[in-house]
């Protein structure tokens, strides 16, 4: 499979208040392929949104190198097309929503590109029904709920037509409903238009999702692989500060007090079939 | 009783063409010391609810008495409703306005009238029950605090009122698992240490079923369930059926007693869930 982004030893660096050097990413390494559905997790400061807005030309690496569909995030030139190849999701979507009209916003970015208007006109609406929010396409954003406001706010990212969307995220700020409604239309943007995704999240039922989930800390990524692979080390997500399924921790409790059960449980339905194969 | 909710029903823009009613009928009762739990889909009702408990809100109809004071009633004073009940809203630490954390944490104390000296014991104790060491924060800038931590700091403004309820809307939204457990436990701990009347608005059933004494179901501006988490949690359809859930581990074991194996299903941990299913497999 092809690569879409490729980090290569990527160091940022800012400057705190006292204006000491403070490393954020600390020459992390990483290749995302295309048609991926990867999810990042590590707590608040591990530089997920630092590495994720390094994604799309957001920020610049102060050492290394980040490639976006083969072109160098640090070349001037290359930014409007690495934009349009790597879209971006925010946490809050009330920061994301520019008009006052929810097909006008969704057509704010390809306008800006120079786009002819019958051309703007099916984007939005391609982009619209992709998200599950035609119905809604004359209404005012204000007048929506986070969930569907956060639709909006992906919608105006695929009418830009981009190869990889990265939500840093995106559900952070939405009710159990409105987070499935996200999840919903990542998940089938990610399958049926083969978009890729990266996914930065809290949630632990919405890494199991992934193919692949990382986990940073302290600017390094510090373990990798499928969801049952990272999950099974529940330890050290522990010990980072990160959460795992409830069934997945009654499993390492279980196997703790002796019981042969498998580690690679994430579902309920998986730990039933476990546990009646114990007996 | 702590809280006494009769008949209250709010309607926003009577006799408009944009009237909805938000709470129809709402009567409740809460026990003092109680640890509470309020869930319900956006849109159920429970924002408009716990604004009328410190009197944000003007009930359309009702009656609220707290600690056996009618909030409610026409002449009431808001100082001495906001005094008995304290309101952390979503988000928080958006409301931090003061140079120094001393200065935010001090800013309603100071405004009730207190004197320097109770205001300062105050500030004093309410950053130390969040978990702040006072001498390390006090002078510094909120802005400086990691988000966890700033959201400690807007809870501890909350908590130098004294207030006898303590309400929180949704504290844990957007903190990672680990800011997530830190302010929990620091509000279990304000409930064990001072017995205050606590009321959690969460969309965690895990957390809602690890603390609370007693849940209410809002749904639709009605109360749709409430009772022990043990209780509630048994109605599994109708929670799903208003856009709600169970914890993780409530459900397998639903699903292991519904394949007929000699296990209880009303658990709600994971602690829970080991014994069980230890007994279980020792029975063999």
């Amino acid at each position: 499979m092809e690569k879409i982004i490729e980090i290569k030893d990527l160091v940022y660096e800012y400057r705190n208040e006292e204006n000491e050097g403070v490393a954020a990413l600390k020459e992390v390494s990483l290749q995302v392929k295309e048609g991926e559905f990867l999810v990042v997790i590590g707590h608040n400061g591990s530089g997920k949104s630092t590495m994720a807005k390094h994604m799309n030309g957001l920020l610049l690496p102060s050492g290394g190198k980040v490639y976006v569909n083969g072109l160098d995030t640090a070349d001037e030139k290359n930014t409007w097309a690495i934009r349009q190849t790597a879209g971006m999701v925010f946490q809050n979507p009330d920061n994301q929503i520019v008009a006052t009209i929810v097909e006008e916003d969704v057509a704010f970015g390809p306008e800006n590109l120079g786009i002819e208007p019958k051309e703007i006109r099916n984007r939005v609406d391609n982009a619209l029904k992709a998200v599950g929010m035609e119905p809604f396409r004359k209404k005012g954003p204000h007048l929506l709920s986070g969930g569907q406001k956060q639709r909006i706010a992906i919608a105006g990212v695929i009418a830009m037509k981009p190869k990889c969307i990265i939500l840093d995220e995106p559900t952070a700020m939405l009710d159990p409903s409105g987070r499935r409604e996200v999840m919903e239309t990542i998940r089938q943007l990610n399958r049926e238009e083969g978009i890729t995704i990266v996914h930065i999240t809290h949630f632990m039922d919405e890494a199991v999702q992934a193919d692949r989930v990382i986990v940073m800390e302290t600017g390094n990524i510090v373990l990798e692989g499928t969801p049952k692979e990272v999950f099974q080390q529940v330890e050290i997500l522990k010990q980072l500060g990160l959460d795992v399924p409830q069934v997945t921790e009654l499993a390492f409790q279980l196997k703790n007090s002796g019981f042969n059960l498998s580690q690679e449980i994430l579902t309920v339905d998986e730990m039933v079939v476990h546990l009646c194969q114990l007996l | 009783m702590s809280i006494i909710v009769e008949n209250l029903t709010h309607i926003y823009n009577p006799n408009s063409p944009f009237e909805t009613t938000a709470l129809k009928d709402v009567s409740f009762q809460i026990e003092k010391g109680d640890f509470i739990g309020l869930i319900g889909h956006t849109g159920s009702g429970k924002s408009t609810l716990i604004q009328h408990l410190n009197g944000l809100l003007k009930a359309s109809s009702g009656k609220i008495y707290v600690n056996d004071f009618e909030i409610t009633k026409k002449d009431v004073k808001l100082r001495e409703i906001r005094q008995k009940v304290g309101l952390v809203f979503q988000y928080p630490e958006h409301q931090l306005f003061e140079e120094t954390i001393y200065k935010d944490v001090a800013f309603g104390p100071i405004n009730l009238g207190l004197s320097q000296e109770e205001a300062d014991q105050r500030v004093r104790e309410a950053i130390q029950l969040v978990g702040l060491s006072f001498e390390d924060v006090k002078e510094r800038s909120p802005f400086e605090l990691s988000g966890g931590q700033r959201r400690r700091v807007a809870i501890a403004g909350v908590v130098a009122m004294r207030p006898e309820v303590l309400i929180l809307d949704e504290p844990t939204a957007g903190l990672d698992p680990k800011g997530r457990d830190e302010i929990l436990d620091q509000i279990k701990n304000l409930h064990n240490r001072y017995k205050m009347t606590v009321v959690l608005v969460s969309h965690s059933m895990e957390d809602i079923a690890r603390l609370v004494d007693k849940i209410i179901v809002m749904h639709k501006g009605t109360v749709a369930l409430q009772g022990t988490p043990r209780e509630v949690f048994q109605h599994v359809e109708l929670l799903e059926s208003i856009g709600l859930a169970i914890p993780q581990i409530t459900y397998l074991m639903r699903k292991l007693k519904a394949m007929g194996k000699p296990i209880r299903d009303d658990v709600l941990t994971i602690e829970e869930a080991k014994s069980e299913i230890i007994n279980w497999l020792r029975r063999k």
